[in-house]
């Protein structure tokens, strides 16, 4: 297959598992303000923008931090080309430009996701309707996973797309972490204050894993034992070590496909490793932040070698 | 795409489903049985159902200009157009006859130019011409072939008056247009095609890949199948969704310029596993942007070398660069004598009667006839910078005579022509519009293949005979009835 199109099938994947994942940080905003009441809500729309390293544009922009105003720059603000309505422009576009590496069904999921939203995202969006938009983007991203997963042949086209979804995701995941290491380090005044325990769930909430971790836990909660699981329990889909076990898998698969292994192999490795064989111990002792701030750093390493190994770009 | 005449509501035209005693013309009997047989209410149901099908498909083409950047659909109207097996065998041998001519006109003009010696076609007219490429001089494609695809577009205007407008022998478009309105027509009425034995096209991508396959250049390595790339300029070229549909259904990549090196004699795209080489690319770029060495030198998508890889036989370009040459407006006057003098036969199909206003006395003419001809500028397309004299006003064709006057060897004139009409779907009930017929064409050393029908574009508003996408032409399934 070409470079430029095992980049525009990753990007593709890359794109659209953002937006997805957008849409479950704008949900857990929503769900602060309805519960908590705008004033409350504040710092958390403030801390989606951080997450997603929107807040100087939107500071720029002149938004204040309430709800309708911070969801409608993310989701739609014609002056924020990472918006979530440019996430799906920018998923589709690649999906044009590698339409011969894309099989109808994921083509047409792909370009209907598009028209629903531009439809969808054409006007400003109100609380009443918002609920319904962030489940209409996490939808038509599901759908077009559900169109590879059930039409794709596992090929090299297919690999690029899987190692775009966990790449993106373990970034999005790795910086909610990031925004939020403080809630989620030991404090000695925590002693079960109310306000931590909506934080957490927040958190929990953000990346979707809220009833997950209450089922695995019988409903206790402590801030250690989320930071485990966003990063260390492989049995939940988002995170960093599902991720990149994910990513092994196709890595490997690629390696033996292709009979090489180009240095982007032998980072993920050492990156798999390290995930595999460390304790949340050893990352408490490393320090949290310090610690997601290093997975960052690799794992944009990683996306770049990948891009060079396999000759995206010209 | 190219334009088609315009004409005025006076002269009584060929419909094509309905004689002038109102019956039913046989092509269409078993067509119209089942129509009239439908619920209108439902058949409307089914309209609106084609264009959501072809919007969710991306089946659309870009608009350049004031909306630049918008997709826009190209209307599908769902009354099918009918051609009868006898008809299309008589299109399918004089094409098949005026495309050699073109091949064999292609090679001595860049050869022997025995053409101009016989005293045919004016030197002048070539050497002259934009679209003659020096570069190509003495030089022979593999395999002999010039024009690889071709669309001829026919007109119709009379039941066994079937005339060319235009020989497509560049980089023809809309052939999967043809492919879609069949699919989309066989998936809202499928009953239909168990009732009427219609010839399929669905064989047209693998034709083609065969058909370009069958090119490869000297330097294939002959054990696996030749390498076929479509080069496209970009997902904001008017076409891209047809380049990516031709590619994806062929199986080729499809690849743009920044894809591509020339390199130790070959061209090679930049893959995942490292650079390949291309044996057959079909681009749909023109010739100018074609290489930026041997062309336009500011071009960005083509690729610097390909015209010296080529001419040493690293690589077929389809279609060939400089076949520009033969569907030349100008050109188009002298296809038939173009076709007596290589075939030795009398053309099968007529051409539309052509002024040039580069001769005198014929620009004396068209001038004192403008209100009653279609002027059109020699390198034109897509109906703009033409003169329609019947829907014109007075001081319309005055400024037009002026411009006429100024550069006469630029245009040429023809008679307004009385187009053949077939119903549109229009609420519920039937309309007479007007229509042409483009049949795609593929020639490879092994023959001439032409499938069966091709892209029928309708003028979609009362009276009016421009079918450009461009000016709110649509299309139509094309049926030739299987005998």
């Amino acid at each position: 297959m070409l470079g430029r199109s095992a980049g525009g099938v990753l990007w593709m994947a890359r794109y659209l598992e953002r937006a997805e994942n957008t849409a479950r940080l704008l949900d857990a905003g929503f769900r602060m303000a309805l519960t908590r009441g705008e004033g409350a809500a504040s710092a958390e729309w403030s801390s989606v923008l951080v997450t997603m390293g929107l807040d100087p544009d939107y500071t720029k922009a002149g938004g204040a931090y309430t709800g309708t105003e911070v969801t409608n720059f993310v989701l739609r603000a014609p002056e924020n080309d990472e918006s979530v309505l440019a996430m799906i422009e920018n998923a589709r576009t690649n999906a044009r430009m590698v339409r011969t590496a894309l099989t109808r069904e994921v083509w047409e999921a792909t370009n209907e996701s598009w028209m629903l939203l531009k439809y969808a995202l054409a006007r400003p969006i109100g609380p009443a309707d918002l609920g319904g938009v962030l489940e209409l983007i996490r939808r038509q991203a599901k759908l077009v996973r559900g169109a590879m997963e059930g039409t794709m042949l596992r090929n090299d086209i297919y690999n690029f797309a899987r190692l775009g979804t966990h790449l993106e995701r373990a970034d999005n995941v790795a910086r909610i972490i990031d925004v939020k290491y403080h809630i989620l380090l030991p404090s000695l005044e925590y002693v079960g204050s109310q306000l931590d325990t909506v934080q957490w769930e927040l958190v929990l909430r953000s990346v979707s894993g809220e009833r997950a971790f209450h089922w695995l836990n019988a409903g206790a909660m402590d801030p250690r034992g989320i930071a485990e699981f966003l990063i260390l329990d492989r049995r939940f889909p988002r995170s960093l070590a599902y991720c990149y076990r994910q990513i092994a898998g196709n890595i490997h698969w690629m390696g033996r496909d292709y009979g090489a292994t180009p240095p982007s192999h032998q980072l993920l490795e050492a990156a798999h490793e390290r995930l595999t064989q460390t304790t949340m111990a050893e990352i408490s002792k490393f320090g949290l932040h310090e610690y997601i701030a290093a997975f960052l750093v690799s794992n944009r390493a990683i996306a770049n070698a990948i891009a060079a190994d396999y000759r995206f770009y010209a | 795409m190219q334009s088609i005449q315009q004409q005025s509501d006076k002269i009584p035209c060929f419909d094509e489903m309905i004689d002038q005693n109102g019956a039913i013309r046989p092509a269409y009997a078993a067509y119209r049985a089942w129509f009239d047989a439908q619920d209108a209410g439902w058949l409307a149901t089914r309209h609106d159902e084609a264009e959501q099908f072809f919007r969710r498909t991306g089946i659309t083409f870009n608009v350049y200009g004031e909306d630049a950047g918008e997709e826009r659909l190209i209307p599908f109207d769902m009354i099918p157009r009918i051609i009868t097996a006898a008809e299309w065998s008589r299109l399918d041998a004089g094409i098949s006859q005026r495309v050699r001519a073109l091949n064999l006109f292609l090679h001595d003009v860049y050869h022997g130019r025995e053409i101009f010696a016989a005293g045919i076609v004016p030197e002048a007219m070539i050497t002259q011409n934009a679209a003659y490429l020096p570069q190509m001089a003495g030089f022979t494609p593999p395999g002999g072939v010039y024009t690889h695809i071709v669309g001829t577009d026919l007109v119709r205007t009379g039941p066994d008056d079937f005339m060319v407008l235009e020989d497509n022998a560049r980089t023809p478009s809309g052939v999967s247009y043809m492919l879609e309105n069949r699919e989309t027509m066989m998936a809202m009425f499928p009953e239909l095609f168990t009732r009427i034995a219609v010839a399929p096209v669905s064989n047209y991508p693998r034709a083609l890949a065969r058909s370009l396959a069958e090119c490869a250049p000297p330097a294939w390595d002959g054990k696996k199948r030749p390498v076929v790339a479509v080069l496209t300029p970009g997902i904001y070229n008017s076409a891209y969704f047809e380049h990516a549909f031709l590619a994806d259904q062929m199986g080729a990549e499809l690849v743009e310029g920044s894809d591509l090196r020339a390199q130790d004699g070959r061209v090679h795209m930049r893959t995942t596993r490292g650079w390949q080489a291309i044996d057959v690319l079909y681009r749909r770029v023109d010739d100018e942007y074609l290489d930026p060495e041997a062309f336009n030198p500011v071009s960005m998508l083509g690729v610097a070398g390909i015209m010296e890889v080529y001419k040493a036989g690293g690589i077929t370009i389809a279609n060939a660069p400089g076949t520009g040459i033969a569907d030349d407006k100008a050109i188009y006057s002298y296809m038939p004598d173009i076709i007596r003098h290589y075939t030795g036969e009398e053309p099968l199909l007529a051409n539309v009667p052509t002024w040039r206003c580069a001769e005198a006395d014929a620009l004396g003419y068209v001038i004192d006839n403008l209100a009653d001809l279609v002027v059109k500028e020699v390198h034109g397309s897509g109906g703009y910078g033409m003169l329609i004299g019947p829907t014109s006003t007075a001081a319309q064709i005055a400024e037009f005579a002026v411009k006429l006057r100024n550069a006469p060897a630029n245009y040429i004139a023809q008679p307004t022509l009385a187009l053949s009409t077939v119903p549109i779907c229009d609420a519920g009930a039937l309309a007479p519009r007007h229509v042409d017929l483009r049949p795609y064409v593929l020639v490879s050393p092994q023959g001439i293949e032409i499938t069966p029908g091709g892209l029928t574009r309708v003028a979609l508003t009362e009276g009016s005979l421009v079918v450009n996408s461009s000016q709110g032409g649509g299309t139509k399934d094309s049926w030739v009835l299987a005998e």
